[in-house]
């Protein structure tokens, strides 16, 4: 009964850069059903970038096949990646990447606008529950210079949920916060989760993985370790047990 | 991608820079302010010239005198004495369709004098057909006959000028002696008044006389300034105009290897010279206009330019929630229309009110034409569209990664 959302196997990632050819994935396999929250770990330089971009559709394999919630991506153009991106993945970053000088609510409304799909009013509705979502509702009219880091993160996630995506990436979401804004949003992660969205979440931080179900860990380009989580971490018990003096 | 929401994202994306989106702007709004303003001075002008010269008479033919002694001493026209009475014989004989009235022209200054009032002025002696021929009207009173030309009548038609200085009461001057040069003319008749002319001049200070009273009595001479004819339509006028010089030809025994010692000159041509004179004024104003629009479009390819490299990471973003590169094509295309399109509207108001404001502080005369609205409008969007596209394309071509990557 667990469906499949995406299937690697034996990918490979090679950038060429003048003579030189940097193998980032050297043969990576693995699948991701529905419902999972895993963590990608691994030291700076592992490949944990590049592979999230390739599951992000932002990128193609070298070599190797990648089904995305059954389709094959191979065959993909630029425009059809772009649709994929569009209708079945939510982007969380590092740097947030919200727009400057423009309101939460059009930050969150921004996938909806390349979904023709979407009436104005379906997208203004879908953004405010977003919003709400991340419990963010009540500043929607906020601009991110008028939002903490952490909210700024939380704006980003309502974003990455306005389209209804299979699975959110994201790619060293914590790694501008503070710990218990980190630990707010691996709380907010798991609120995802248990509603059942399927979250993957790079990250270099032990900490962070503990949240989640399963981590694969990355070394040079290759899975050294892939194990489920049988003792996960509540983010929310996490956060009670930090310390008051704990600045935020 | 619908083009709702593609005008919706340039317009967000615009409004978010809305100083950068103005001064981007402004190169357009002068460019395109100047262009409409420099066409209605040009062509208010122009039309203006045409209007008054065609109400002295477009079918007006002038016959002056001319040296025709290459090597002699040049005159000025007016002391040349090659034009007689003999030359009106002439072209009256021909008895042509073509030419529908004639009057000599002789003129002298002097001083005009009315009981206790005097006004220094200019007396005209001409035949009765010169107030047709030079769309002359009376507003009061008679015109003198060929029957007081034949008997040298001491009869007069006044200009206004002339009226409100010589009856500065307001009286009415009809039936009234006056003394020009100290010779007694009665006033029989009132002119129209006509105002100043294109050239500063004042028609309405004007006495017109039968031009034998005026050659007897006062210049003593026999010869004439000028003859002026009309052609009986404007298309015959240079039928007329030919005939007139075999005329006078004739009556000056002129032989084939002479040159002419008089000119025809038709209003139609006069026309025709000056108003090809401010079309080229029009041009060469609308030109330096043109080339500030052009600045102006160069300004917003250079904002694009810059704005795509500075929102390198915005276009990354747009990419990796779904953003076709279509999309951001459009999306800068749009921006770029959107900053040409509404600094052309802005351009327009400040062009046309810039007229008005000339035209009611200088007093200059105006004429806005549609088609410069029209075409600055159409040049304001293509512009948009050539300067915006280059820096559109680039973004377009920006790969996600390495554009979300960007510092
Ligand atoms: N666009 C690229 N061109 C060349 N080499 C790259 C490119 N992207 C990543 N790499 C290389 O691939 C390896 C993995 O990088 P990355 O996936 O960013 O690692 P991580 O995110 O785990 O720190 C590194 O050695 C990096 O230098
Ligand atoms: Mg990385």
């Amino acid at each position: 009964m667990e469906q499949k959302i995406l299937d690697i196997h034996d990918l490979k990632r090679e950038f060429v850069m003048g003579d030189q050819t940097v193998r980032a994935l050297k043969g990576i396999t693995f699948d991701i059903k529905a419902g999972e929250f895993i963590t990608i770990m691994g030291s700076s330089g592992s490949g944990k970038t590049t592979l999230l971009n390739i599951l992000g559709c932002l990128d193609k394999p070298t070599e190797g096949s990648y089904l995305l919630d059954g389709v094959d991506v191979k065959g993909l153009n630029r425009d059809e990646l772009a649709g994929l991106r569009n209708t079945k993945i939510g982007f969380v970053f590092q740097a947030y990447n919200l727009l400057p000088r423009t309101s939460a609510l059009e930050n969150v409304e921004l996938p909806l606008f390349y979904n023709k799909t979407i009436t104005a009013e379906e997208r203004k509705e879908r953004a405010i529950k977003s919003l709400e979502s991340v419990k963010l509702a009540e500043r929607f009219d906020h601009t991110p210079s008028q939002l903490s880091g952490g909210q700024q993160q939380r704006v980003a996630i309502a974003r990455a949920l306005v389209n209804h995506p299979v699975m959110i990436l994201a790619d060293e979401a914590t790694g501008n916060l503070d710990t218990r804004t980190s630990y707010e949003i691996m709380a907010l992660m798991q609120e995802l989760n248990a509603e059942g969205k399927t979250i993957v979440f790079v990250t270099h931080e032990p900490d962070i993985a503990a949240f989640s179900t399963r981590t694969i860990m990355l070394r040079d380009g290759k899975i050294q370790k892939d194990s489920i989580n049988q003792n996960q971490r509540s983010a929310k018990e996490a956060l009670a047990n930090l310390p008051e003096s704990d600045d935020y | 991608m619908s083009i709702i929401n593609l005008l919706k994202i340039a317009f967000r994306a615009l409004k978010r820079n809305k100083l950068r989106a103005f001064l981007t702007m402004l190169g357009i709004i002068i460019g395109v302010a100047a262009v409409i303003a420099m066409m209605a001075i040009g062509e208010g002008s122009k039309q203006s010239i045409r209007s008054s010269l065609s109400g002295m008479g477009s079918n007006m033919i002038t016959i002056m005198p001319q040296s025709n002694e290459p090597g002699g001493v040049r005159l000025q026209g007016s002391s040349i004495q090659t034009l007689k009475l003999e030359d009106i014989t002439a072209i009256k004989k021909l008895q042509s369709k073509n030419i529908n009235g004639l009057s000599p022209v002789v003129s002298t200054n002097g001083q005009a004098i009315k009981g206790g009032y005097n006004w220094p002025t200019t007396i005209t002696g001409v035949s009765p057909d010169y107030l047709n021929i030079r769309q002359l009207k009376l507003q009061d009173g008679i015109l003198f006959s060929e029957n007081d030309v034949k008997s040298f009548a001491k009869v007069c038609l006044l200009g206004k000028t002339v009226i409100d200085n010589l009856f500065p009461d307001g009286s009415n001057p009809i039936g009234q002696i006056i003394r020009f040069k100290n010779i007694p003319f009665q006033v029989i008749g009132v002119l129209v008044p006509k105002g100043q002319s294109n050239f500063g001049q004042d028609q309405d200070d004007i006495i017109l006389a039968p031009y034998t009273t005026v050659q007897k009595r006062i210049t003593a001479t026999n010869y004439l300034q000028s003859i002026y004819a009309s052609a009986t339509t404007e298309a015959s006028s240079a039928a007329a105009t030919a005939e007139i010089s075999e005329a006078i030809r004739e009556s000056h025994r002129l032989t084939a290897a002479e040159t002419d010692d008089f000119q025809v000159r038709t209003q139609a041509e006069l026309i025709s010279t000056i108003s090809s004179t401010s079309s080229m004024l029009t041009v060469l104003l609308t030109a330096i206009a043109g080339i500030s629009l052009f600045i102006g479009g160069i300004g917003i390819m250079n904002i694009m330019y810059v704005s795509v490299t500075e929102r390198t990471r915005e276009i990354g973003l747009r990419m990796s929630i779904g953003a076709r590169g279509q999309d951001v094509l459009m999306q800068f295309l749009i921006e770029a229309i959107l900053i040409s399109i509404t600094g052309g509207i802005i351009g327009v108001v400040l062009g046309v009110s810039s007229a008005y404001l000339i035209s009611y502080f200088l007093n200059w005369p105006i004429l806005i034409a549609e088609s410069s609205i029209i075409i600055s409008f159409v040049v304001c969007a293509i512009t948009g569209v050539f300067f915006g596209y280059y820096p559109a394309k680039k973004a377009s071509n920006l790969d996600p990664i390495d554009a979300l990557r960007y510092e």
